[in-house]
């Protein structure tokens, strides 16, 4: 039985001859976010397989981070989540304090949690737009970029750059806020509240936006945790870590007093989702949809964070105090730290020898982690629900490569 | 107007056909074209204002004006790629077979009610097949190229516009069964007098239908979001990926004339065509007698009011074009299969119940009254022109003009 069975199909292939096709998405291709090359094979319009091909955007940062001092590579972790700099600074800048045992100012506090949550705000604006251009609608990405241009003028204000601010560093901050910056930081904010609930009618509850988005590229909690997921993708599947409350203390410590609920699906619900569209009957927890409602609720609780460091950072009396030496020596030893980044959880690792200059840094990326894990989230999906997988990952090339 | 260059100037018929034909052609062709180019630098102001920005603000004054002829000259300086591997013949003869059906079907599409290139007796059928033939140069272009996305993107356009076609097609029939004629002509003078003669108002049935063509329409167009053989986020360009230049240049003229086209023929079918939605010219009596005297601003009040309509329907396009995301080819073919086609079935059946048990509408005889006063009045003047008698009035008109002119 099983042998004529077997004829039958090799006759069939015979007379039908459908092959498979190789094609390959980037790295010039719209929708990959940079130099991602994805390698498709394909039956018609089914995927059958996907290979993210990664190294086009590889610039040695770490091997660079071995020649220069701690403070020096600061602006080398710009360029790493060029979308969130502030953030990486942060991440760079509280492992080399971890390591000093280094405990910056109560203002400085502060004002750190001020600029993280900003940039975290427009790193999510990035990405929401990003992926509405992945399902093809041009306009929000527009509205998108608009209100992350205030915040890039925010923070040119600040510390003369637009994307790669050097801004956060070891033992502090370059400089203080401009006289009132927070009033217009405020004025945004205010002016920013209400425009949410366009995004969430263009994209989140829009019928079509559901459809492309609901039970796509479902990522089961075992597997975001096996294939170590992070962030937003990973809160997206249900599972409660945020780094901001979770984390090792120097960094949890910074946000010591900041009341926020983490963004993730608890009990079938999410926090404060009474205020929000509700969860569509389509989608699955872990599918694209969700992984975008998290972004859209974090920008909500940044928003709130940033009230909040605004409040505290105005009340704080007393200098910012200045940063660290540019070649501050750093002890022998070797320390690793893991921050929330707007696209995961950034750890950086060094080893030092008593030199300014450590002798190994590595870095951690949660874009590369989230990536890999593409290839099981797009198994079998159309061609159209690729962009529509990697681009809810929302993963930056030059996180990934370095 | 062949006629007048036969007995009036006295040239030889084969030459003055061929004039009148050339010159019905040029002038077709120069208001499509100059109107896609129109469309074109109206779709990037609306587009701009839709997404927060300002458009093109410098090239020919404040407005941009001249955006798309700058942009013309720029794509005809560009240099003529074509890939290696692609079949020449055919790279080559896909845009023009695009452009062609395109701008072919512009032939039956009446401006007004005798402002016509050549009335067809078929017209409907004509426009929606010539139309159907667009399709063919996306396929040849999509083959031809070489190239993986170009061939995904034909292929989606084969699958997505031979479906379509067939809810269209029952859209269409409609206005046809309601008119009792397939001429685009007969079927725009059938909605004359007030807006509630106008076919989307006949009856519910065809209040639903119409938006049932709208959607079928917008996807035989290939518009967002029904817009997937050159999807941008995952096929590149789709069809016109290896395109540049001048030949990428006709797939987009073809996209905009077959807009216009469509949103058209939606005027005449369902919204009454040339007829504004209150009878003017009737109530003032200037639509007594026949077509062929009507006066002249007639015409060009009904052309006038032919192109609102259509550019409502192109605006329409461009809006939802800036606000929606693309559906997934699954998903296309799910709302043609499943929810266009029986819909468009049903509301089919529903019309001809309708016409069959309430010809008259609900209160019989309430609104169609206006209707009346320009009934057979194109027959009348054509079934005149056809008469012998006919010719030589004609003949004295036109020595009549040639005096006045003089």
């Amino acid at each position: 039985m099983v042998q004529t069975l077997d004829e039958d199909q090799r006759i069939i292939e015979f007379d039908v001859r459908t092959d498979e096709m190789l094609v390959n998405m980037g790295p010039q291709h719209p929708s990959t976010h940079g130099v991602l090359r994805l390698v498709l094979r394909t039956d018609g319009e089914i995927v059958s397989e996907l290979e993210p091909h990664i190294g086009y955007l590889h610039r040695c940062a770490e091997k660079i981070g071995e020649n220069l001092t701690a403070r020096q590579w600061i602006p080398y972790t710009d360029r790493m989540d060029y979308l969130a700099a502030m953030n990486m600074n942060l991440g760079w800048s509280l492992a080399v304090e971890k390591l000093l045992r280094y405990q910056v100012s109560e203002k400085a506090r502060h004002l750190r949690v001020l600029i993280v949550e900003l940039n975290r705000i427009a790193s999510h604006l990035v990405g929401m737009g990003a992926y509405g251009l992945d399902l093809g609608t041009f306009s929000p990405f527009l509205y998108a970029f608009r209100e992350r241009e205030k915040i890039l003028d925010l923070y040119e204000e600040v510390c003369g750059a637009r994307l790669t601010y050097s801004y956060i560093t070891v033992g502090g901050m370059t400089a203080d806020l401009p006289p009132g910056w927070l009033q217009r930081c405020e004025a945004f904010l205010d002016q920013f509240e209400p425009i949410i609930q366009e995004y969430h009618t263009l994209l989140t509850t829009n019928a079509i936006f559901v459809k492309r988005t609901a039970t796509i590229g479902v990522l089961s909690p075992e597997m975001a945790i096996d294939y170590g997921c992070t962030g937003p993708v990973l809160r997206g599947s249900g599972v409660d870590i945020d780094l901001r409350r979770d984390g090792e203390s120097i960094y949890t410590a910074m946000y010591d007093g900041y009341a926020f609920e983490v963004a993730v699906m608890k009990n079938g619900h999410y926090p404060r989702d009474h205020k929000y569209p509700a969860v569509p009957k389509d989608a699955v927890l872990g599918d694209c949809w969700h992984r975008f409602f998290v972004r859209m609720l974090e920008v909500v609780q940044s928003m709130d964070l940033v009230r909040q460091s605004i409040d505290r950072y105005s009340q704080c009396k007393g200098a910012l105090g200045e940063p660290l030496k540019l070649a501050e020596k750093l002890p022998a030893g070797d320390t690793y730290l893991e921050t929330e980044c707007p696209k995961g959880q950034m750890g950086f690792y060094l080893v030092t020898d008593g030199t300014p200059i450590p002798w190994r840094v590595r870095a951690r990326s949660s874009s590369f982690s989230n990536l890999a894990v593409s290839p099981e989230l797009c198994r079998g999906c159309l061609i159209a629900d690729v962009p529509a997988v990697v681009g809810s990952l929302d993963v930056v090339m030059g996180e990934i490569d370095r | 107007m062949a006629e007048f260059l036969i007995e009036t100037i006295g040239l030889p018929t084969w030459f003055a056909w061929t004039a009148v034909a050339g010159l019905s052609a040029f002038l077709i062709l120069n208001v499509i074209a100059g109107g896609a180019l129109v469309f074109i630098w109206a779709e990037r102001k609306i587009a701009a204002r839709i997404q927060d920005r300002l458009g093109p603000t410098r090239t020919g004054g404040r407005f941009g004006w001249l955006q798309s002829l700058a942009d013309g000259i720029k794509l005809l300086a560009k240099e003529d790629l074509m890939p290696d591997g692609a079949d020449a013949l055919l790279f080559r003869l896909a845009p023009y077979v695009s452009f062609c059906a395109s701008f072919c079907a512009f032939i039956a599409l009446p401006f007004a009610f005798d402002t016509v290139g050549q009335r067809l007796n078929v017209g409907v059928f004509f426009v929606v097949a010539v139309l159907g033939l667009e399709v063919f140069g996306v396929i040849l272009a999509g083959y031809a190229s070489a190239s993986k996305w170009s061939l995904f993107g034909a292929m989606r356009e084969a699958a997505q516009v031979v479906s379509y076609e067939v809810p269209l097609g029952m859209c269409v029939v409609v206005p046809v069964m309601l008119a009792g004629s397939m001429d685009l002509v007969t079927i725009g003078e059938k909605q004359a007098g007030w807006a509630v003669n106008w076919f989307i108002f006949h009856d519910p049935f065809t209040f639903v239908i119409f938006w049932v063509y709208c959607t079928c329409a917008i996807a035989s167009v290939n518009r967002a979001p029904f817009d997937l053989a050159e999807a941008e986020s995952e096929l590149v360009a789709g069809f016109h990926t290896e395109y540049s230049g001048l030949r990428w240049s006709f797939f987009f003229m073809a996209e905009y004339g077959s807009m216009f086209l469509v949103s058209a023929l939606a005027a005449i079918l369902f919204l009454g065509g040339w007829n504004g939605p209150v009878p003017v010219s009737e109530l003032l009596g200037f639509s007594d007698g026949v077509a062929a005297t009507a006066p002249f601003a007639l015409r060009f009040i009904g052309c006038m009011n032919l192109f609102l309509k259509a550019t409502a329907g192109v605006l329409l396009m461009m809006w939802i074009r800036w606000t929606l995301p693309r559906l997934r080819i699954d998903q296309v073919m799910t709302t043609c299969l499943k929810y266009c086609t029986p819909i468009a079935a049903a509301m089919f059946l529903g019309v001809m119940l309708w016409q069959l048990f309430l010809p008259g509408g609900l209160v019989p005889g309430s609104f169609r009254a206006a209707a009346g006063v320009r009934e057979g009045w194109l027959e009348q003047s054509y079934r005149k022109e056809s008469a012998e008698d006919e010719s030589l009035s004609l003949k004295k008109l036109s020595r009549h003009i040639s005096e006045v002119s003089r």
